[in-house]
């Protein structure tokens, strides 16, 4: 595996650093060191004797949490920095806590960042690996992996291959669902199931997609009766609270009559799509309970899958082939 | 300033701007003769430096109808010391310190202190902007009459940073400043549509998640505000025109008659929102970069003159304003030292304009706006002898550059940009020569 590794770039700030062959490997991967996380004893020494950071802006338990599980199965050491509210309200720089980091020895730095690029611009002014772990409305790389990783081991398993080891998701039709203009969640899976050759539609209000959409690899569809109907899987995005005071949309009733996902809407689907969300959850609001709970449903085990596919990103770009 | 104009030169072999050379010779402040080139050449006045300009191209001294020095205020960025000194160090021999400094330019005392800073540092003549209104707050009009008639003899009004969003104020400052002949300069921008907006609304601000400023809030204001000026017979002057729709407006307005002139700068004339996938902040500034539709269109308008001038919107700022977060950066980017060499590289080299018109834009008609008289004057004996001689032939690396800006934020520093300034005559007194200031700061 670690031959490979070479290939890939320094970084992960955006899909857009990785090849085809790159996110395969990411997968496959991940498919592998998923069993460390079913044995009895969860870790390998893999990255001993290397400090990896968690540098969160923003409030992220479930990120922040299962990169520092992924570090630590790996036998790293992590360090939570934890910098809520803006880095100039905080008075350091983010240029200055980089180099801060830097100087401690950090190997790779784990970034959730409130702006959007602000993954790219510490990557200028630091020596170690830098994973993009949400910046801004721009792109969270690693859930669109655990997105794909969870996608491929439902839809492309046979029984020869229980988890899809090695396909991509050509053939799939996939619906991302929501408030696509301010999500970096829809921005990271439009680059990466694309790159895996799924056909992608997003449904949104007009409001929820960003002018300049139509240069995207994607469908748009308005009416999520009409998208439902023969996906394979539905991805529904959170709805940030604040979008209500700006006039996206006229209500939170209207967006979830027309943009949730109910049981009624579930009816529309020919085949039962996979569900997924990235969390957390507004149930009632994108998603009613029952849908959320369905047996269809795997928000639960993205969660899962979330540990093992930040695992392969950490082996892979610090493994070895860095100093 | 203009305290000994004691100077006397023999510039030879130079090029007008019909192309044909040119030995010229300045004492007193003024122009004293012009000859065919060679002509003097060997007649040596008592006391007279020569200088031989074989291949240089003479322009009338470059007037800046919008720079921001940032004195008082903000001196850590710029001073109008250093500021004017990057201005003649790019061949101005004249700018307008935009009003949003702090205090706010909304005074006469303001606007005085400004001019006479830019009389005592001596590098080019400084002409204050006065705010249209209180603090730039966009309600209550600022002593617009004071400032016209105070010493600093203000011509521009301007609130640039902010827009005069409301349609009244901005009807009643247009009607206002007729009375002394003012021009109301307007950043045309719909502050509702760009909030927290930071950069061109397009494909690249779909793909990097951040907020756009559309092409709209731009084209929505100047539309608004052309029908204004036309209604009450007034001038109005477009800051910074970014976008190709907003060009169509302009050209609407002027074929209808409407007393209107717009300005464009370096950087649109350049570069393009592409360069915004950095992140870096250099990159960032008001109104935004835009696209090559909306480059193409900005150098086609200048050329033909439906955008009258380039203006330099010359934006220093300190490096921490940049070495951060996108979104935590300033807007603005410098450009008094480059910005001849940007029109350059953007419509002379590729031929889409001549030298004369070059001075046109920028000299001539910037001056027109501004009323100022000393400037943009035609070549002929005993005008004032505000010059500039450039060497369109060099080509530099933009970061071998030095820069006499207090400030770094160049968002040319990775290209190569043809033409370098050799000299600049200030009232006849040479402040620039070989490319250096004559009193180094």
């Amino acid at each position: 595996m670690s031959d490979n590794a070479t290939a890939m770039k320094k970084h992960l700030l955006s899909i857009n650093d990785l090849t085809r062959e790159d996110a395969l490997l990411i997968l496959d991967t991940a498919d592998e060191l998923a069993r460390v996380s079913d044995a009895p004893i969860k870790k390998l020494p893999t990255l001993r004797g290397r400090t990896v950071v968690n540098l969160f802006y923003e409030d992220s338990t479930r990120t922040r949490i299962s990169f520092e599980a992924a570090a630590k199965r790996l036998s790293a050491d992590v360090i939570n920095f934890s910098a809520k509210g803006s880095s100039v309200s905080k008075g350091e720089s983010l240029k200055d806590t980089a180099l801060t980091l830097q100087s401690m020895g950090a190997d790779a730095v784990i970034l959730r960042h409130g702006a959007s690029g602000a993954a790219h611009r510490l990557a200028q002014w630091t020596n170690g690996v830098v994973i993009n772990a949400g910046d801004g409305t721009h792109e969270h790389p690693t859930q669109a992996l655990l997105d794909a990783f969870t996608i491929r081991k439902h839809l492309k398993r046979s029984s020869g291959n229980a988890t899809g080891v090695g396909e991509d998701l050509s053939g799939l039709r996939i619906s991302i669902v929501g408030d696509i203009l301010h999500s970096r969640v829809a921005r990271s899976n439009v680059l990466l199931l694309h790159l895996l050759g799924a056909k992608i539609t997003l449904v949104a209000p007009p409001t929820l997609l960003p002018v300049g959409v139509e240069e995207w690899p994607v469908e748009i569809c308005y009416d999520f009766n009409e998208a439902i109907e023969d996906c394979d899987a539905v991805m529904m995005l959170r709805l940030q609270l604040e979008r209500m005071k700006s006039a996206f949309f006229p209500s939170a009733r209207e967006y979830s009559r027309l943009f949730g996902l109910d049981r009624e809407r579930l009816l529309h689907a020919r085949k039962k799509p996979l569900i997924l969300h990235p969390g957390p959850i507004n149930r009632g609001l994108e998603i009613s309970a029952e849908s959320a709970d369905a047996v269809e449903s795997v928000i639960l085990e993205q969660v899962a899958n979330g540990v093992s596919v930040r695992m392969a990103v950490l082996y892979l770009l610090l493994g070895g082939a860095h100093e | 300033m203009s305290e000994q104009n004691s100077g006397k030169f023999l510039l030879t072999s130079i090029r007008d701007l019909d192309g044909r050379e040119r030995d010229i010779r300045i004492a007193g402040g003024v122009i004293t003769e012009i000859s065919s080139g060679g002509e003097l050449d060997g007649i040596q006045h008592e006391d007279e430096k020569v200088i031989e300009c074989r291949g240089l191209q003479l322009l009338p001294g470059l007037v800046d109808l919008h720079t921001h020095l940032r004195e008082p205020g903000r001196e850590d960025a710029e001073t109008i010391r250093s500021g004017s000194a990057a201005a003649a160090m790019g061949g101005f021999t004249a700018v307008h310190a935009m009003a949003n400094t702090d205090p706010v330019a909304d005074t006469a005392g303001v606007v005085e202190q400004v001019v006479r800073l830019g009389r005592d540092a001596g590098y080019c003549d400084v002409f204050a902007v006065g705010a249209v209104t209180q603090g730039l707050n966009g309600r209550e009009l600022a002593e617009l009459g004071a400032m016209a008639h105070s010493m600093a003899n203000v011509r521009v009004f301007s609130d640039d940073g902010h827009c005069v969003f409301d349609s009244l104020v901005m009807r009643r400052a247009l009607e206002y400043v007729k009375q002394f002949d003012g021009v109301i300069a307007q950043h045309a921008q719909d502050p509702r549509l760009t909030e927290n907006a930071q950069m061109n609304e397009g494909k690249v601000s779909a793909k990097l998640g951040l907020a756009g400023w559309p092409a709209v809030a731009e084209e929505a204001i100047i539309a608004r505000d052309v029908l204004l000026a036309e209604h009450v017979g007034a001038r109005l002057h477009i800051c910074h025109v970014s976008t190709a729709g907003s060009v169509e407006i302009i050209r609407w307005a002027k074929a209808r008659g409407i007393n209107v002139t717009a300005e464009v700068t370096p950087h649109h004339l350049l570069l393009t929102d592409d360069l915004v996938a950095s992140y870096d902040p250099v990159f960032k500034v008001n109104p935004p970069l835009r696209t090559d539709v909306d480059v193409r269109a900005l150098r086609e308008a200048l050329v033909d003159g439906t955008i009258d001038i380039v203006a330099t919107d010359h934006a220093p700022h300190p490096k921490e304003s940049k070495e951060c977060e996108w979104s935590e950066a300033a807007n603005g980017m410098i450009g008094l030292e480059l910005a001849l060499a940007v029109v350059q590289e953007s419509i002379v080299k590729n031929k889409m304009a001549s030298w004369r018109l070059v001075a046109q834009r920028m000299s001539i008609s910037p001056a027109r706006i501004g009323r100022i008289d000393d400037h943009g004057l035609e070549l002929g004996v005993g005008i004032i002898a505000n010059l500039t001689v450039v060497d369109e032939r060099i080509e530099r690396k933009v970061s071998e550059i030095k820069s006499v800006s207090k400030s770094s934020n160049n968002p040319y520093r990775d290209l190569i940009l043809p033409g370098k300034v050799m000299h600049t005559f200030l009232h006849g007194n040479l402040v620039v020569h070989q490319g250096e200031l004559v009193r180094p700061l």
